[in-house]
C-alpha cells in the first residue's frame, strides 16, 4: 500500500487524514484510487494536482512508478510566471 | 532524465559567455515584435473600456458605431464561443465582458476599422448602458460578509463556510504542533503585513495581428511567452479547431509571467472572421495596466516563536491574496514558499484566494511567493534584533537541507540553501562597515521551477552546420543556451548551430515559457535529439566502414573507431558525414519529445545595503549582492541577467510599484509617469554570485534560474530600511511618504 500525504485543507475532507493509504504502482492508479476511495478529491483532483516522489516534484506523469517505500506527497498543479 | 554519469566533464562550450545571437537585431531595430507585422488590406482594432469598477450591461447599441464610414467590424462577448471549461469561460469574459463589467478598464465592444482615428471615432459612438453596482478593490474588505459581491457561485469546495463569496478557495499546509513549539519559545512576534498589486512593466504593450477566413483558417502573429497557449485559448474562446489555427510568436519586450494567457487575441480574430479582413490590435500603456494582470496583493499575518540561541521553534502564517475579478490559483503558492527556507517542527501557512474588482491577475515571477517571504523574512528579521542574533546565522541555524521535512510536505533531497547562505557568509559585503543611516537586508527566497511539455527537433544540414527548432519564446536568452547545448553535445562551435523558434504547426505542443523551465526541459530535449542525431551518425559510419554500430563512437565532433578491434579508420567529422548524408539514407535529424520533470527546487539569497534620507523618506540602495544556485550555470551572461533582473523588479515592488485605486474603484496611476519602475540611476551594480550544485533531473545539472530571484528582494530591502530608519516596516512599497509618516511617529 502506497501512503499518500494530503496537505492540510484536504484532510477534512477524508475526516481529517493527514495519510491515506491506496493500493497503486503508478501516479495514474493512485489518482484513480484516491477518487474511488475519496470521492470528495475529486473536484482538487480534475482542477489538477501535483505530487513529490521522494521529494522530486512531478505535473503530470501518470505512469511514474510509485512503491510502498517511497514517499509519496500530493500538491496542487505546479504553474510558474 | 539524470545526471550524465559523467557531469563534472571538461565542458567546451557551457560556461561560456558567447555572443547572443538576437543582440544585433535587438539593437538595429530589425527584430519583429508584435506590433511589428502588417499585412495588406489590414484594419485597426480598438477596445472600448467599462469607466466602472462594477457594473451591469443593460444595453449594448452599436448601430451608430456601425454605420460610421470606414468601420468593418464590432464584436461583444456574444460573438465569442461558449467554452465548457470554466478556464476558458473566464478568458473569454476578461476578453470581453459578459453581463457585467467587473472591473475598471474591462474590455466591453471592439471596433476593427479602416484607420485609427476611425476606430477611436466607433468606440465613442457605442452606447452602452450600466447599471452601477457596489464594489470593493480591497482584500480584507473583500472577505467581510457583507462585501460586494464581484461574482456569484465561484467559491469551490474548499472556501470555509460562512465567508464572503468572494473568497474562491482555501488551503492549509504544515505540520506538527504549534501550541507546543509556541511553548518552547523564548520570543514570540506576531504582525501584519500588506504588498500592494505591482504590474510586471514589460515594456512592450500586448499586440497581435490576426486573420481569421470564412473557410475556419486563421493565422496569428502575437507577442507572448506560449504561442501553443495562445492557440489553444484562442481555439476554445473562438470556436476553432486547433489545426486551423497557426500562431506565431514575435520577438518578446519582456514577459515575467504577464504574457502566460490571452487579453486581446481572441478579440482580433474575432474581428477578423467577422470584417473578412486581417486586423491588427495593439493596447495602448494605459490599457496594458488598466486591463492586463498584476500580480496579486497580499494581507499577511505572521507569528513565529524563537528561542534566545536563535532556533525557531513554531512558525504560522495566515495569507489572504485577491487575484482581481476572478477566481485565482496563486495564494497556494505563496502558502507553500513562506516557510520553505526552514528547518521547522511546527508549521501552517492558511491561505485564501479573494477575488476584488480589479483587473483578472496573471503570473508575475514566481507567481506568490515574494509577498509571503517578504513577510516570514521580517519577522524573523525582527526576532534577530529583538535577540540580538546575527541573521545569517540565524538562517543557517533554520535552514532546511537535505533531510529536512518541507513545510509544504515533502522531504528535501539535494537543496542548495546552506551552501548559498555559506557563500553569503563569506562575502565581504555581509562584513562591510555602514554609516549613519544605513542599514542591511538579508532574506531567504525559494521558488519550486518545473518542466513541462516540451519538443525538440534538431537538423543536421548539408553543409554540416545545425538547425535547432524549439517552441518556446525566448525571452531570457534561451536561444543562445539551446545552441551551446546543442554545440556541446555534438562537438561542434557554437557559432555552427542556430536555434529558431517555431509557429504551432511546425513542431509538436510546447508548455508556455514560464516556470522557470525552457533551458531546464528545452535544453534536456536538446541533448536528446542530439544524442539521436549522434546514434543516427555512428550508424551510418559504421556501415560505411562495414562494421557494428557498437564499434563506433562519437568524440569531440566525429565518428571513430571504438578501440582497437573496430579497425583503423580515419575520424568521420560531423560535416563530412553530412557530405555524404544522401548517400548514407537521407537527410539527418533527431528530436525529442517529453513532459520534463525533475526541474529541482531553487534557493537564493540576497543581501542589501539602504541609506534612508529622514528629511525626505526617499530609500537609496547602496549595495545589492544575489547569492543563487544555478545547478550549471549554461551561460552565466544570461544567469547574472536572470538574477539581476529580478532583484530589480523587487527593488520596484518594495520601494515605489504599486496599483493605486481612488474611492470610485478606478486605477489612478494607469502609466509609467504614476508607476514608477526603477531606472537605471536608482540603482546600483548589481553583484552576482552564481553557485553551481548540480540538479540530479538534468543530464548537466541545470536548475531553472528564472524566478526565484524577484522572491528575496521585497524582505532583503524591507529588513535593511527598517534597520536603516529604526521602525519596522511592514507596508509594501515602503515609498517615502510612508517611510517620512512612520520615522516621524517613531520619533
Amino acid at each position: 500500500m502506497v501512503r499518500v500525504k494530503l496537505w492540510g485543507s484536504l484532510r477534512s475532507l477524508v475526516d481529517g487524514q493527514e495519510f491515506v493509504e491506496v493500493e497503486a504502482s503508478n501516479f495514474k492508479q493512485l489518482l484513480d484510487q484516491l477518487e474511488q476511495q475519496h470521492p470528495a478529491l475529486k473536484p482538487q483532483i480534475k482542477r489538477g494536482v501535483s505530487f513529490a516522489l521522494d521529494g522530486v516534484i512531478y505535473r503530470d506523469a501518470w505512469f511514474t512508478p510509485i512503491s510502498d517505500d517511497n514517499e509519496v506527497v500530493l500538491m496542487p498543479y505546479m504553474v510558474g510566471g | 532524465m539524470p545526471l550524465d554519469q559523467n557531469s563534472k566533464r571538461d565542458f567546451k562550450v557551457i560556461g561560456k559567455r558567447v555572443l547572443r545571437p538576437d543582440g544585433i537585431d535587438k539593437v538595429t531595430g530589425k527584430a519583429m515584435y508584435g506590433a511589428d507585422m502588417t499585412a495588406p488590406g489590414m484594419l485597426v482594432g480598438r477596445i472600448l473600456r467599462s469607466p466602472h469598477a462594477h457594473a451591469r450591461i443593460v444595453s449594448i447599441d452599436t448601430s451608430a458605431a456601425e454605420a460610421l464610414k470606414g468601420v468593418k467590424a464590432i464584436v461583444i462577448n456574444a460573438d465569442l464561443a461558449n467554452p465548457e471549461d470554466e478556464f476558458f469561460a473566464d478568458i473569454r469574459d476578461n476578453c470581453l465582458a459578459r453581463e457585467k463589467v467587473l472591473y475598471d478598464g474591462h474590455a466591453v465592444a471592439a471596433v476593427a476599422a479602416v484607420d485609427k482615428a476611425t476606430a477611436k471615432s466607433a468606440l465613442r459612438l457605442i452606447k452602452v448602458k450600466y447599471e452601477v453596482l457596489p464594489h470593493v478593490t480591497d482584500v480584507d474588505e473583500a472577505m467581510k460578509a457583507d462585501a460586494p459581491v464581484v461574482q456569484e457561485g465561484r467559491a469551490d469546495e474548499s472556501a470555509p463556510a460562512g465567508s464572503s463569496q468572494n473568497v474562491t478557495s482555501h488551503f492549509e499546509f504544515g505540520h506538527g504542533d504549534l501550541d507546543a513549539g509556541f511553548a518552547k519559545a523564548d520570543k514570540i512576534i506576531e504582525r501584519s503585513f500588506k504588498t500592494a498589486a505591482t504590474h510586471q512593466g514589460y515594456i512592450e504593450p500586448h499586440a497581435c495581428l490576426a486573420s481569421l477566413g470564412s473557410d475556419g483558417r486563421g493565422e496569428l502573429w502575437c507577442c507572448t511567452q506560449g504561442q501553443y497557449n495562445v492557440r489553444t485559448i484562442c481555439s476554445e474562446v473562438c470556436g476553432i479547431e486547433a489545426s486551423q489555427l497557426r500562431v506565431t510568436a514575435s520577438e518578446i519586450g519582456g514577459g515575467f509571467g504577464g504574457k502566460t494567457t490571452c487579453f486581446i487575441e481572441p478579440v482580433a480574430l474575432a474581428l477578423s472572421r467577422k470584417s473578412g479582413k486581417p486586423v491588427k490590435l495593439v493596447m495602448t500603456r494605459e490599457e496594458v495596466f488598466r486591463a492586463t494582470g498584476p500580480t496579486v496583493s497580499s494581507s499577511t499575518d505572521v507569528k513565529i516563536g524563537m528561542t534566545s540561541n536563535g532556533r525557531i521553534t513554531a512558525a504560522q502564517a495566515k495569507l489572504r491574496y485577491q487575484g482581481g475579478a476572478f477566481p485565482c490559483g496563486t495564494v497556494e503558492f505563496g502558502a507553500q514558499a513562506a516557510f520553505a527556507a526552514y528547518d521547522l517542527e511546527a508549521v501552517q501557512t492558511l491561505g485564501w484566494n479573494v477575488m476584488t474588482n480589479r483587473p483578472k491577475e496573471a503570473a508575475y515571477r514566481a507567481p506568490g511567493a515574494p509577498m509571503a517571504i517578504f513577510a516570514v523574512e521580517s519577522v524573523v528579521d525582527e526576532l534577530c534584533q529583538e535577540l540580538g542574533l546575527d541573521p545569517l546565522e540565524t538562517r543557517l541555524k533554520n535552514a532546511a537541507r537535505k533531510g529536512t521535512l518541507s513545510s509544504y510536505g515533502p522531504t528535501f533531497n539535494d537543496i542548495g540553501l546552506v551552501a548559498t547562505l555559506e557563500a553569503a557568509k563569506a562575502h565581504p559585503h555581509y562584513t562591510a562597515p555602514l554609516g549613519e543611516n544605513q542599514g542591511r537586508g538579508l532574506s531567504c527566497g525559494f521558488w519550486f521551477n518545473f518542466g513541462g511539455n516540451t519538443c525538440v527537433s534538431l537538423n543536421i544540414n548539408p553543409d554540416g552546420t545545425v538547425g535547432v527548432v524549439e517552441g518556446n519564446p525566448d525571452i531570457g536568452g534561451s536561444r543562445a543556451s539551446i545552441s551551446m547545448m546543442a554545440a556541446e553535445e555534438l562537438g561542434i562551435p557554437y557559432e555552427k548551430v542556430r536555434t529558431v523558434i517555431t509557429d504551432t504547426n511546425s513542431l509538436g505542443f510546447n508548455d508556455v515559457t514560464d516556470g522557470s523551465r525552457v533551458t531546464f526541459a528545452v535544453g534536456l530535449a536538446t541533448i536528446k535529439a542530439a544524442r539521436a542525431a549522434i546514434d543516427n551518425m555512428c550508424e551510418r559510419v559504421a556501415n560505411i566502414w562495414g562494421i557494428d554500430r557498437d564499434a563506433v563512437e562519437w568524440v569531440d565532433g566525429a565518428a571513430q573507431p571504438a578501440g582497437p578491434n573496430a579497425g583503423s579508420h580515419p575520424p568521420m567529422s560531423l560535416a563530412e558525414i553530412a557530405a555524404v548524408a544522401d548517400q548514407t539514407g537521407g537527410p539527418i535529424a533527431g528530436h525529442h519529445e517529453v513532459n520534463a520533470d525533475g526541474a529541482g527546487v531553487s534557493f537564493g539569497v540576497h543581501l542589501c545595503d539602504t541609506e534612508v534620507d529622514p528629511e525626505t523618506g526617499a530609500t537609496k540602495i547602496l549595495r545589492y549582492t544575489v547569492f543563487q544556485d544555478a545547478g550549471r550555470a549554461v551561460h552565466p551572461d544570461y544567469v547574472e541577467g536572470q538574477m539581476q533582473g529580478g532583484s530589480v523588479q523587487g527593488i520596484g515592488w518594495a520601494l515605489n510599484e504599486e496599483y493605486i485605486y481612488g474611492d470610485d474603484g478606478r486605477l489612478q496611476n494607469a502609466g509609467f509617469l504614476d508607476y514608477r519602475v526603477p531606472v537605471a540611476s536608482d540603482l546600483p551594480p548589481i553583484e552576482t554570485v552564481i553557485l553551481e550544485i548540480p540538479n540530479p533531473g538534468h543530464p548537466y545539472g541545470v536548475r531553472g534560474v528564472g524566478e526565484t530571484s524577484i522572491v528575496p528582494p521585497l524582505a532583503a530591502i524591507a529588513n535593511a530600511v527598517s534597520r536603516a530608519a529604526g521602525v519596522r516596516m511592514t507596508e509594501l512599497p515602503i515609498s517615502p511618504p510612508k517611510l517620512l509618516k512612520a520615522m516621524s511617529e517613531r520619533g
